[in-house]
């Protein structure tokens, strides 16, 4: 994007929503297919079209299966990924005018936790110094100042006393305290947003709900963003105020989580819902409505609504033909469906 | 006289301990359960408290390092611990009982045609020859909904729903009577965990078959589960009834997971289990949830049996 327009826009974002901290307009990250390392061969569309905003301290909820791109999303969002086209734009930063420091720097502002606790941290290292090493990249010269620091998130992630932990390493800890010492580490640098791309998701079911719940009380207290992503439909509500449904890299349907939970519009969050069960032992009569085929390839994804193959609602002669526009059935409840074209 | 109905299987007293360089594991600690013809059993509890071990004993499958393996594993009222290898191969692995293993899914030879895979063990075991053994692999695949010309296609062409599909046609294309799963669909999507809890509804109605589901997600046991046995440090704490068990569990860490759900359908807070399960090389005196328990009390230093109420058991001496 050429300067001149990055400043129209962003003129534009600042009259329309001025207290987003985050914007992303019109998001595309493909990667590109080579076969044998050389000669073009399609591009993966990971992230292919996506638009939201994010307001200070608000939670949202990123919700879909495997593969439609949630962490490509969530990458770029952390300057990981470099977007195919569109632009986030976070805290004031364009993320497609920043090189070197100033990349840094913006990374320094979001928070990462990720997936897989034990992957994220550096098993030679301990605690100490897993925690130390981000606060030395950033210039943070003095060991006392650090060490200060140190202490007070791993207070807030609730390992004290934190001499027990810190000269440990991670297989020294179970799952539930690694995930709290790279929560800790996403605190660090006081962040004003977290992304935390399936959290709990490898954790056992009695700990899940206590870094859920963790994470809950560090947003209140710092008044963070968030964004959570997950596949857990039934974990949303204990966190979110926002829910998006993401399908074959395309987002279907944005709305409050109540609203969304309760009067689920798009066919594929109404599946989604259907398929999760709460445990209860009349589940085991009865079978359940799963939409037929599974998610499309990202690389040729389905002409018109990406999900018309799967669809029992698909409406002949458009959805097949093109693709879905948003609407907003009721105020602030978008779905990008057909069957809501006014 | 009438006789009580046989048990399609029973186990007592069965004990699988490992020996490591840190002491013994003792993953599974005299385990009592059994099951009927075409129920399903779901064994529950959450990572190390010896799922998979408790499989590995039931079906024999052993690593080198056992320490100790003993009890009891009536198939049909026979006591199959007493087979030798040779009968325990002929009568039990894959004709009495099969196991998927946990990520079975992965575990397929990249290298072969799924079809052939699945065909292997019928032409092993039931010693058919490979046109017969591929009529029964297309039966099998429509049982489990796999398309029928997938049999010529390697295991990389299909997706992980599809390759757990194929996996349990290889445990099932030898008509054992009883299946045992280890965590069939935790590495899976929703919408295709779902598929699969429908396929192995349609194959408990259609096949008769009984099925031993092993796995951590209580909201997803419910959608197979007969009975429930609840598994903590090596050791069964209650063994009931679905019907008994989900709204109710009687057991304190049963009913302290079951409150960790987080649910879509009602307003209820979760709760968490603060505290870690003790080691299995390292078990504490009395009761294994002793050091978590609210309800603990002194009596509690010592074991609790196993204790009957209202047709439940429960190992807690809060029921004495
Ligand atoms: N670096 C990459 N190069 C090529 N393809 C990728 C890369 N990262 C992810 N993908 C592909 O992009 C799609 C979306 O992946 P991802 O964003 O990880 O989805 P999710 O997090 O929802 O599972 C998948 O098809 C994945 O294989
Ligand atoms: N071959 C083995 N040698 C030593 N320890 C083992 C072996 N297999 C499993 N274990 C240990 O036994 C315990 C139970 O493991 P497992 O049966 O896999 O539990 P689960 O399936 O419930 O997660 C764990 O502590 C595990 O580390
Ligand atoms: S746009 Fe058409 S095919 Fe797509 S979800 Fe809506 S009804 Fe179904
Ligand atoms: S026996 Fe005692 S410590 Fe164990 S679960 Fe029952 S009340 Fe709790
Ligand atoms: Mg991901
Ligand atoms: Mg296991």
């Amino acid at each position: 994007m050429i300067t001149e327009t990055r400043e129209a826009f962003m003129d534009q974002v600042k009259v329309n929503e001025p207290e987003a901290l985050l914007t992303i307009q019109g998001l595309h990250v493909w990667y590109e297919l080579r076969r044998f390392g050389f000669g073009h061969a399609g591009y993966v569309k990971a992230v292919d079209g996506v638009s939201f905003e994010l307001a200070e301290g608000e939670t949202v909820a990123v919700v879909g299966e495997s593969g439609c791109g949630k962490s490509s999303l969530m990458k770029t969002i952390l300057g990981l990924n470099i977007p195919t086209s569109g632009d986030v734009l976070f805290d004031g930063d364009s993320l497609s005018g920043l090189k070197g420091d100033g990349l840094r720097n913006y990374r320094f502002k979001i928070g990462y936790v990720q997936q897989d606790p034990y992957g994220a941290l550096p098993p030679f290292m301990t605690v100490q110094k897993i925690l130390e090493e981000p606060l030395i990249i950033s210039g943070v010269k003095d060991k006392e100042q650090r060490m200060a620091r140190i202490h007070k998130v791993m207070g807030e992630v609730k390992m004290h006393p934190a001499e027990d932990f810190l000269p440990k390493f991670p297989h020294m800890l179970s799952g539930g305290q690694q995930q709290r010492v790279v929560i800790a580490r996403a605190m660090l640098r006081e962040p004003k947003l977290i992304v935390a791309d399936e959290p709990v998701s490898m954790l056992d079911a009695s700990v899940r709900v206590e870094i859920l719940k963790l994470m809950r009380a560090l947003q209140e207290a710092h008044g963070l963003s968030v964004i959570y992503i997950t596949h857990d439909l039934s974990t949303v509500k204990y966190f979110s105020r926002r829910i998006f449904v993401m399908y074959a890299g395309t987002l279907i349907e944005k709305a409050e989580t109540r609203r969304v939970l309760e009067n689920p519009l798009h066919p594929y969050t109404t599946a989604l819902l259907a398929a999760t069960s709460d445990p209860d032992a009349r589940n085991a009569d009865t079978f359940k409505e799963v939409p037929p085929g599974e998610p499309p390839s990202l690389v040729n994804p389905p002409k018109g609504c990406r999900f018309h193959p799967r669809c029992a609602k698909a409406i002949a002669g458009l959805c097949d033909e093109k693709e879905p526009v948003e609407f907003e059935p009721e105020s602030d409840h978008f779905v990008a469906c057909w069957l809501y074209r006014s | 006289m009438n006789m009580p109905p046989r048990k399609l299987l029973q186990i007592e007293k069965l004990v699988l301990h490992f020996k490591t360089s840190h002491g013994v594991v003792q993953a599974v600690d005299s385990v009592n359960f059994e099951l009927d013809t075409n129920r399903a059993v779901v064994i529950l509890g959450e990572s190390g408290c010896g799922k998979s071990s408790l499989a590995k004993a039931m079906l024999r499958l052993l690593p080198r390092n056992v320490d100790k393996y003993g009890g009891s594993v009536y198939l049909n009222g026979e006591d199959v611990m007493m087979y030798d290898e040779d009968e325990f191969r002929r009568n039990v692995r894959w004709v009495g009982m099969s196991l998927v293993p946990q990520a079975a899914m992965n575990s397929l030879n990249p290298v072969i045609r799924v079809g052939d895979q699945v065909a292997e063990p019928a032409m092993v075991h039931l010693g058919i020859r490979k046109t017969e053994a591929m009529t029964l692999v297309r039966r099998m695949f429509q049982h489990v909904g796999v398309p029928e010309d997938f049999i010529s296609r390697y295991p990389f062409e299909l997706s992980g729903g599809m390759r757990q599909r194929v996996a349990l046609a290889m445990a099932l294309v030898t008509s054992p009577s009883l299946i045992l799963l280890d965590e069939p669909t935790s590495a899976l999507d929703l919408l295709t965990q779902a598929n699969i809890m429908n396929v192995l509804k349609r194959i408990k109605h259609e096949l008769g078959t009984s099925f031993i589901l092993i796995t951590h997600d209580i909201a997803t046991s419910s959608e197979l589960a007969d009975e429930v046995a609840v598994m903590y440090a090596g050791q069964i704490v209650e063994v009931g009834h679905a019907k008994d068990f989900f709204p109710a569990p009687l057991h304190p860490y049963a009913q302290m997971l079951m409150a960790s759900v987080p649910r879509l359908r009602s307003e209820s807070d979760p709760m968490f289990i603060t505290g870690q399960p003790p080691s299995l090389i390292d078990l504490p005196e009395g009761c294994r949830f002793a050091a978590r328990c609210p309800f603990r009390f002194e009596k509690c230093n010592e074991e609790p049996p196993m204790l009957g109420k209202n047709g439940r058991k429960v190992k807690c001496w809060l029921y004495e």
